[in-house]
């Protein structure tokens, strides 16, 4: 990892132990996906991006994962620039599982979470034993050890994510980007691959996940961040941010804002009156 | 790494089958069996042929060019005659069937992994047309390029016409890049059989038929020359870059945020395919199939690793064309028939299947 110092950027980021993004811009076409945004998300912690459609959300984490350029703006990770690291340096620092849809590729689970090695894995050499033992060590963190053989084209959706989380963590990354990890999943695998994560982030690795779904938002993340028309609208903890009125602006519905009975964190109930 | 929380048990009762048996072969294992497949190959159908030669001849031969006694190792002494069958004839258009074969199998499986379209080949692309055309112009026009250095600007302008085409229509979907390959190579193919009317010499229609559906019989020391010659320089390197490829298994982001510069990376080995097609046109005219049909079959016996399919596809597609091209010449001997209208005999029904399977997927 490399040590860079940007002038322009350090004075706006007050917590240097933090992935912090600031006046991120994104143009695509023309128009401005991404107006200025700042992210900060405290090492270690899950950090949760929401917002309606087309908000920017997917494109924020592919600027921060660097698979998209930024127009301006900077990223820092615990003090270094990751947009300036090269390509190679960054895969070994960041992972972005996408949501994928049916892609057909034949590959056995095992090769899928081997793709993680590939940043770490010289372009011409074989696959080490130290390689394989990390290969292993994902999926038994993702409960997926048994389907190590299987073809990954048979797995159910829910499974299929699960190994691409496993494929990111092979990446031994220290920022876990995840796109809309829960889309399509059912309820018990929504729960259980948050868990997942959120294990991670116990672990020490900070995740940032694109959600839809604000419970989910509500009952995982420890911060989050509110976009809407490629602007952030309101960033902070779970409770000061998700209030009836912020929900009513950002999304325009009603909702009243109740506590979990036993997790004391908000949980919003639309009013579908 | 952390346990998992109670949630997280995948149902019990799954138990996965296990993968085939023969994928658990190490690349070694299967590496070793077809080059030695290979090379028996090659001996005996050098013996298959209107004059009947031995295959202890076929090694006197042999060991008699490289210096050696003929008799020494096993070898048969042969006439002036049969030697020079065996030596000026048969004996380049197996090894170039071989060479033509195997760079056509690698650039197909490159292709593949590359575009993530399961029916990319050089033929179906256009780039096997527009490589004749490039050959036919140095031939009969006297164009004064290198032969494969003008093979290999008419299959680049193919696949750039091909790529640029499928993708200014939307997506580069399977269907729409066969279809804007389907054009190309129409197109390609028109002016060469234009180019080879106009220039006519002899039997035209021979020639533009063993331009646009292949033929190995003008085969000699030279187009064995070009044919190894392309596979050492670009065919190796591009055995190795298995890891890459299969970096794009889950699309251009995924293989981004892997590390991989995705167009650099794609622009580079796209163009060494063209090479490679280039080169083996150049000597063979448009062999259809190949590329498409070899990396397929090695995929369903050895599965989907790149690492694994570039080595295997090279070495299965250059033991398919030598038969194929011994079958060529045999089986309605004394006419030869173009090789390209067998490849295509095994080729299209497979190419049919493949279509029927990508219906779900594009």
């Amino acid at each position: 990892m490399t040590d860079v110092t940007t002038n322009s950027t350090t004075d706006a980021v007050a917590n240097v132990s933090a992935l912090a993004a600031s006046r991120v811009s994104f143009r695509r076409d023309g128009k401005l996906v991404l107006d200025g945004v700042d992210v900060t998300v405290p090492i270690g912690s899950f950090g949760a991006v929401i917002g309606p459609n087309g908000a920017g959300k997917s494109t924020l984490l592919h600027l921060l994962v660097g698979t998209l350029p930024a127009e301006s703006g900077a990223v820092l990770f615990d003090g270094s620039d990751l947009l300036g690291l090269r390509r190679r340096d960054r895969a070994r620092i960041v992972a972005l599982s996408e949501q994928h849809g049916d892609s057909d590729t034949g590959l056995a689970v095992t090769d899928v979470v081997m793709l993680g090695r590939t940043p770490h894995i010289g372009r011409f050499s074989a696959e080490s034993e130290g390689d394989r033992r990390i290969v292993s060590d994902a999926l038994a963190a993702v409960g997926m050890s048994a389907f190590a053989d299987r073809s990954f084209d048979t797995l159910s959706g829910g499974e299929r994510q699960r190994v691409h989380l496993a494929r990111a963590l092979a990446q031994q990354p220290r920022l876990l980007l995840l796109d809309e990890p829960t889309n399509h999943l059912d309820v018990r695998a929504q729960l259980s691959l948050l868990s997942l994560v959120r294990a991670q982030t116990a672990a020490g690795i900070t995740a940032i996940a694109a959600l839809h779904d604000l419970n989910i938002a509500a009952a995982y993340a420890d911060s989050v961040i509110v976009l809407s028309a490629g602007r952030v609208v309101a960033a902070g903890d779970v409770a000061s941010v998700l209030t009836p009125e912020l929900i009513g602006d950002v999304y325009g519905v009603r909702a009243d804002v109740l506590t979990h009975p036993r997790t004391g964190r908000p949980l919003i109930a639309f009013d579908t009156t | 790494m952390t346990t998992t929380t109670a949630i997280d048990a995948p149902a019990a009762g799954l138990t996965p089958p296990r993968r085939r048996a023969l994928r658990g072969l190490p690349t070694a294992v299967w590496v070793i069996a077809l080059s030695v497949l290979l090379l028996v190959s090659l001996v005996v159908t050098v013996t298959f042929g209107p004059a009947d030669i031995r295959a202890t001849e076929v090694w006197g031969s042999i060991l008699g060019h490289l210096g050696f006694s003929p008799t020494a190792l096993g070898g048969e002494a042969l006439s002036p005659l049969r030697d020079g069958i065996v030596w000026e004839l048969r004996m380049p258009r197996v090894l170039t069937a071989a060479a033509v074969g195997a760079g056509l199998a690698l650039s197909g499986t490159v292709m593949q992994a590359l575009t993530r379209n399961p029916l990319a080949d050089p033929y179906l692309l256009g780039l096997s047309s527009g490589a004749s055309l490039g050959a036919v112009a140095v031939i009969l026009l006297g164009l004064g390029v290198v032969l494969p250095v003008a093979a290999f600007a008419g299959a680049i302008a193919a696949l750039v016409a091909t790529l640029g085409l499928a993708g200014a229509v939307g997506a580069l979907t399977p269907t729409r890049t066969v279809l804007a390959g389907l054009a190309v190579s129409s197109f390609f193919g028109a002016l060469t059989s234009l180019i080879i009317f106009w220039s006519a010499t002899g039997d035209t229609y021979r020639e533009i038929l063993s331009w646009l559906l292949g033929s190995l019989s003008g085969a000699r020391w030279p187009a064995v020359a070009i044919g190894i010659g392309a596979l050492v320089i670009v065919g190796i390197p591009l055995m190795l870059t298995g890891r890459t490829l299969d970096a794009f298994a889950f699309g251009d982001t995924a293989a981004s945020a892997l590390g991989i510069g995705v167009n650099s990376t794609r622009w580079i080995l796209l163009t060494a395919t063209a090479l490679l097609t280039g080169a083996m046109v150049s000597v063979s005219g448009s062999i259809g199939f190949v590329g498409l049909i070899l990396p397929h079959a090695v995929r369903l016996v050895a599965g989907q690793r790149n690492r694994v399919v570039l080595p295997l596809s090279a070495l299965a597609g250059a033991i398919f064309l030598v038969w194929i091209d011994t079958g060529a010449r045999t089986l309605f001997d004394p006419r030869e028939l173009p090789v390209g209208i067998l490849t295509a005999v095994v080729g299209a029904p497979v190419f049919a299947l493949l279509l029927l399977k990508s219906r779900r997927i594009s």
